[in-house]
């Protein structure tokens, strides 16, 4: 196991400790970290290590907090229906990408995308299933009062989390990782020393949804409400690769590390820039990336070190 | 000696650009051909055909018994054909090792990372870039790149082997060295199929000589028959030299 992974497992362990320093605020700013950590870290598989730029994060999402949400409503215990989610979205991905994959960079940008409007529009007119644009009621889960079903949700979400970033280690350290690099670096030259492109990519695209899946179900059984405009926002689709941009491309530590930097950053200056806090937030984002392009994770001391010794 | 690759009426087009016309040809295990022609006369477009990335529009191609006409290019590698790239085509992130590694690795269903590591090794050491291994493919010289490509098309253990232009744009030393390596490596009975455009080096290591003229097969032979072919002296030269040098000859 490399250093960075453990640091990354230390970092998770940290965040896991929460609940002992804060309130019901707390708790609530450490799931939406967590959800936002398992999107990037999610993303990180296709957009990290394939160099697949997708923006389809927003319809897995979707269809996940939909799935669970149904499933749930039918009287299905949580955990089942997050469970049943995460495997309808793997394999139902994997067979998509089999097709999408086949478009390279923008057109696969755009392609995916695609697929974000496409589900949306599926749920809202599936009026029966889904209440449409009326949205969807959950019950709840648990009847106990709000700091334990904070704390429910909290680590249901880190849990998966957990289980996001060790499925992220594990890939980064295999043959599939190695190879989602070859196809990222030249997929001609892959496929010409034998690489089943195509096969590995559809991998890489249907685990990149299942993590995500499962978070958009936790998601919806925690809100007790979704509408297609809640769960199939772009924003779900764009905030992942920024916070991957920022933490560093294909680094899972960094990754990570660039989602809590990013719900940090969201969150201090909507506190402090009601007014024009999107603009804020998107110039400091700018800034970021010009001044850090290769992220966080390139803020390593011995690079720190090096850099004031040439000063 | 039996045959290894068989071409039967192999036909490519690019929407009207006729690439290969009705190439008929054979292959014979362990010879090494020299497959030459003008440019644009589709010698590359033969071996992208035969390893199925641009795969034939009419024809068949068979390989070692199996049909491969309609072969994805992954299944072609993992068949034992193999092929260095005119343009190299090196994963410029990697180091030389891993570079060499990946064809090792994916050649071969079921294989490790570390035990095509070591196996990149060996490879790196019979092409002379042992002292590279380490280095990313992206710092190596354009003659290094080139012997990288080789050792990755080695070390997908192949029967048959392209050679494209593996010595365009290096200098007469460098040339030197890499027909040293092609002479061990038909020595060890690969098969080799070479596009060549340095007829020093062509007469040098090739058994057998074919030559393509916009697309179709117009010379198959020893070598020093077919460029005294007066078909192939036009193809190369133009047709006003042919007739002075067939006046004077």
């Amino acid at each position: 196991m490399t250093k960075s992974n453990i640091a990354l497992l230390v970092l998770l362990a940290v965040v896991a400790s929460l609940p002992l320093f804060g309130g019901a605020y707390a708790l609530r700013l450490g799931t939406i970290a967590c959800m936002y950590a398992i999107l990037a870290l999610s993303w990180n598989v296709v957009g990290g290590f394939a160099g697949y730029p997708s923006f389809a994060t927003a319809a897995f999402f979707g269809f996940g907090a939909y799935t669970t949400g149904v499933l749930l409503g039918k009287g299905l215990p949580l955990w089942l229906g997050v469970v049943i989610s995460a495997v309808a979205a793997l394999l139902i991905t994997a067979a998509l990408g089999a097709a999408l994959l086949r478009l390279r960079g923008h057109y696969f940008a755009i392609a995916s995308l695609s697929l974000v409007e496409v589900l949306r529009e599926l749920v809202n007119n599936a009026t029966d299933l889904t209440g449409g644009g009326m949205g969807l009621n959950i019950p709840l889960v648990s009847g106990s009062g709000v700091l334990a079903e904070a704390m429910f949700f909290f680590y249901a979400m880190w849990i998966l989390l957990l289980l996001t970033a060790l499925m992220v280690m594990a890939v980064a350290g295999s043959k599939l990782g190695f190879g989602l690099a070859c196809i990222r670096q030249n997929e001609t030259a892959s496929s010409m020393v034998g690489l089943n492109t195509t096969l590995y990519k559809s991998i890489a695209f249907g685990l990149s949804a299942c993590f995500v899946s499962a978070a958009g179900g936790v998601y919806a059984a925690w809100v007790h409400y979704i509408d297609p405009s809640d769960v199939f926002d772009i924003l779900y689709s764009v905030k992942p690769i920024v916070m991957a941009l920022m933490g560093g491309l294909g680094s899972p530590l960094g990754v990570a590390c660039g989602a809590f930097l990013y719900l940090g950053l969201e969150e201090v200056v909507w506190r402090n820039y009601i007014q024009i806090h999107t603009g804020v937030l998107g110039l400091i984002i700018v800034l970021l990336l010009l001044f850090l392009p290769h992220g966080l994770i390139s803020l390593r001391p011995s690079n720190l070190w090096r850099r004031v010794k040439h000063v | 000696m039996s045959e290894i690759l068989r071409l039967e009426n192999v036909s490519r087009h690019f929407s009207g650009l006729q690439a290969l016309r009705d190439v008929t040809l054979t292959v014979n295990r362990g010879e090494v051909l020299g497959l030459i022609g003008p440019n644009g006369a589709g010698k590359t477009t033969l071996v992208n055909t035969i390893c199925g990335v641009t795969p034939a529009n009419s024809g068949k191609i068979a390989f070692d018994g199996n049909d491969i006409t309609r072969i994805r290019t992954y299944q072609a590698a993992r068949l034992g054909l193999s092929r260095t790239f005119q343009i190299v085509q090196p994963f410029a992130e990697f180091t030389a090792l891993d570079n060499v590694a990946a064809a090792a690795l994916f050649s071969q269903p079921g294989q490790s990372l570390k035990v095509a590591r070591e196996q990149a090794m060996a490879h790196l050491v019979y092409v002379g870039l042992e002292l590279q291994a380490n280095h990313p493919a992206a710092t190596l010289t354009l003659a290094m790149r080139k012997r990288l490509e080789l050792a990755k098309a080695l070390a997908m253990n192949p029967k048959l082997l392209f050679l494209d232009e593996v010595n365009a744009g290096l200098n007469s030393a460098e040339v030197e060295r890499a027909t040293k390596l092609i002479h061990e490596l038909a020595a060890s009975g690969i098969t080799i199929v070479m596009i060549e455009h340095l007829m020093k080096v062509v007469l040098n290591v090739c058994t057998r000589i074919a030559v393509l003229h916009n697309g179709a097969l117009i010379a198959d032979g020893a070598p020093r028959e077919v460029i005294e072919n007066p078909a192939v002296v036009e193809a190369y030269l133009g047709q006003q030299y042919a007739k002075r040098n067939a006046a004077r000859g």
